[in-house]
């Protein structure tokens, strides 16, 4: 697939700026910070961007203001206790970073963890990927200037979050996932619950479907805004729903062999051929509603049995090496765990996760744009600031 | 009337002035931003000062007092402290000519259309000179697109309104409202003829071009808090921040009161006369429930939309809204002529 007539046009606009700033006015554009603190970046992400009057000439993002080392961090800790820090990791689908390092472990020390806990594992892993893109989908709304669908998405993630509290003790870390299990059985009544917080996420979906989708204003501001071509997209490592809406139809969950319960529900993956703001936006949609089904089959079919494995007491991981990746909310997410055979923590744990990769397209795609559609571009690739430092 | 010196006269209308712009704006605060969006996003909004938050302008207004007066560093001192006085003031001028009785107007002028609308649009010069005086890129950039904007929107604001001073015969908004309360329905004189009925186009291009006067969302883009942070009021603090709040809630009022004159009747309800004890003293009551209602309107647009990006909004009153007006004028002209 070629660049598309809109990005050539933006590309040449924005080398046009370039040129008149340089040599026709003999006047310096102006530089904008744009974070580290501003209210766009979800944090601390900071965007240097060249103008023209309004349009930018070059963007640059600098990342880094949240390092907090977890790559290192993980190497002094033992398994057990590895699954604190990294639920802060990608912090709103906080269950779904501690899955693949824990399949990690287990494919290491060859254990496999029984099949309830394989389901129940699913299950968290698509409520903690509702919890995560349902705040994006109102989000979105308020980067674009409306502020009542955040408050919607807020009030409808708190179902979920109810729902993890009740299973983990835990709301925003729940620290539930171990190594060849889980922390424990799902408390009396929970199946019930869960099934009327998947049809209100429904509901929730349907409401920002007629709220922003279907809104001129909305569209106006979204198609045609920011498109990554296929290859271009493929180029930069993107992954997640920002590759799938550029119409590449990839996902981990169902191309990966993976003992999780994916391959037992009936499902389907997403894509949009625009792979613009708007498509962006609408996968997630689709994203959130066919999570619900997911989590409604597996608690149809829930198998019964222990969650935890035999396991002894003090862990001691033979040497090897594994890579386990998994397709979280933003995208791929994957560990690289290497065990010396000691009996502390891994000898290395290198942590591939998606944002990082997501925002590596900001230069390319901001080119030429207009400082509103930097703001929305940046919504809709949709990163998570503790995602891209670690 | 009675007979009052000019200099105790004055002093009255001033005072009523005065109380009228906090008033009416703390009770679009209220009502509206706190109660009314609080309610469309499911949650509740203040509730703790006084019954169901009442008094919660006033706390806010008290904490914004105490807040430090922050000037930043290389701001030009003394245009950054005259920009929300300039906005104040120009939102004060509007209320001169806003008629809410027969005779509780403070000054009947012939031009009173043509008076509120430039002074009204004096408050871009104080929104420029706030973004100017700043020394910051954001508050820059948010005030150049608020001059865009509001000159843009000028045009099919006053467009709209020609149809009205058309229709009437006069530009004063006090014969404007007697115009409709005179005014039949096909030889039905019930309830007079308030110009929506008959200048509904106008009334449209007029509530949208009020809702970008006022910057409000779809039209917020000078403002645009998630990408520019507030705009023009960056770097303001304090009291001269509470200006730039209360004028703009002013303003909102001002411009619902002006709507309510020229399409909805102003101070005029059937059966209660148009001059006398009785008009007078239902007047102001009559044009504040019209007010309320416009307002309504204004703010739920302002918490349900998107905004527009600013060459989207460029191209909007361009392409759409000033040939629309033309259209409307020509239309209103001839039916004029006809009738």
């Amino acid at each position: 697939m070629t660049i598309t007539q809109h990005q050539q046009q933006a590309y040449i606009a924005g080398q046009a700026a370039e040129a008149r700033l340089r040599f026709e006015l003999e006047t310096e554009g102006m530089t904008l910070n744009i974070g580290p603190q501003h209210p766009a970046t979800h944090g601390t992400l900071r965007i240097v961007v060249r103008l023209d009057g309004e349009q930018v000439v070059w963007a640059d993002p600098v990342c880094g203001y949240m390092h907090r080392g977890y790559e290192k961090l993980c190497e002094v800790r033992k398994y057990q206790q590895v699954t604190t820090l990294i639920n802060r990791i990608d912090w709103l689908g906080h269950f779904a970073n501690e899955v693949p390092f824990i399949l990690a472990v287990e494919q290491l020390y060859d254990v496999e963890a029984p099949p309830r806990a394989q389901w129940i594992r699913t299950i968290f892993f698509e409520m903690a990927r509702m919890a995560n893109l349902g705040l994006f989908l109102g989000d979105m709304g308020v980067q674009l200037g409306a502020i009542t669908p955040v408050f919607f998405a807020f009030r409808d993630r708190e179902h979920v979050l109810n729902l993890m509290e009740a299973a983990t003790g835990g709301r925003f870390h729940p620290n539930y996932d171990r190594v060849g299990g889980l922390k424990e059985d799902l408390p009396k009544g929970w199946v019930d619950e869960c099934k009327e917080v998947m049809k209100r996420q429904r509901e929730f979906c349907d409401e920002m479907e007629e709220l922003l989708v279907g809104n001129e204003i909305f569209q106006t501001r979204t198609r045609g805004i920011g498109v990554i071509p296929q290859q271009i997209g493929l180029d930069y490592g993107l992954s997640g729903a920002n590759i799938r809406a550029s119409g590449v139809d990839w996902d981990l969950r169902r191309d990966r062999p993976t003992p999780l319960a994916w391959k037992e529900a009936d499902w389907k993956v997403w894509t949009h051929p625009d792979g613009d703001s708007f498509a962006r936006y609408w996968v997630r949609l689709q994203e959130v509603r066919e999570s619900t089904k997911i989590v409604d089959q597996l608690l149809e079919g829930l198998p019964s049995g222990p969650v935890m494995a035999k396991m002894p007491a003090r862990l001691r991981v033979p040497k090897g090496e594994a890579w386990v990746n998994t397709e979280n909310p933003l995208g791929e997410m994957g560990y690289y765990v290497v065990s010396d055979g000691g009996p502390s923590g891994p000898f290395r744990c290198k942590i591939r996760s998606a944002s990082f990769n997501n925002i590596s397209i900001v230069p390319w795609l901001l080119r030429g744009v207009y400082v509103p559609d930097v703001i929305t571009i940046l919504a809709s690739l949709y990163f998570i600031l503790g995602d891209i430092d670690r | 009337m009675l007979a009052l010196s000019y200099p105790v006269e004055t002093a009255i209308k001033m005072g009523a002035v005065l109380a009228v712009i906090p008033v009416g704006a703390l009770i679009l605060v209220y009502v509206f931003l706190f109660k009314m969006m609080s309610h469309m996003q499911s949650r509740l909004g203040p509730m703790e000062a006084g019954f169901h938050g009442t008094l919660q302008p006033v706390v806010e207004g008290v904490k914004f007092l105490q807040k430090e007066d922050l000037i930043p560093n290389g701001a030009d001192r003394r245009i950054f402290a005259l920009a929300p006085l300039v906005v104040i003031i120009a939102t004060f001028l509007i209320y001169a000519v806003i008629p809410a009785g027969p005779d509780l107007v403070i000054s009947n002028l012939d031009v009173g259309v043509f008076y509120a609308l430039a002074v009204g649009s004096l408050s871009v010069l104080g929104v420029l000179m706030a973004g100017w005086a700043s020394a910051n890129k954001y508050s820059l950039l948010g005030s150049l697109r608020a001059a865009g904007q509001l000159i843009a929107y000028e045009l099919p604001l006053v467009l709209a309104v020609v149809g009205v001073v058309i229709q009437a015969g006069t530009m004063s908004l006090s014969g404007i409202v007697e115009a409709q309360a005179e005014g039949e329905i096909f030889g039905f004189g019930g309830i007079g003829n308030p110009y929506i009925l008959t200048q509904f186009i106008g009334f449209a291009l007029f509530v949208v071009s009020s809702q970008a006067e006022l910057t409000q969302a779809p039209f917020d883009m000078p403002i645009a808090e998630s990408e520019l942070v507030a705009g023009y009021m960056t770097e303001y603090s304090g009291f001269r921040f509470l200006f730039f709040f209360i004028g703009e809630f002013a303003t909102a009022f001002a411009l619902s009161a002006i709507a309510a004159t020229l399409f909805l009747g102003g101070w005029y309800f059937p059966g209660l006369g148009t001059d006398g004890a009785l008009a007078n003293l239902a007047g102001p009551i009559v044009l504040m429930g019209k007010i309320m209602l416009m307002a309504f309107f204004i703010f739920w647009m302002r918490f349900t939309y998107p905004r527009l990006r600013e060459d989207q909004l460029q191209t909007f009153a361009w392409k759409w809204l000033i040939p629309i007006s033309l259209v409307n004028i020509a239309v209103t002209g001839v039916l004029k002529v006809a009738f």
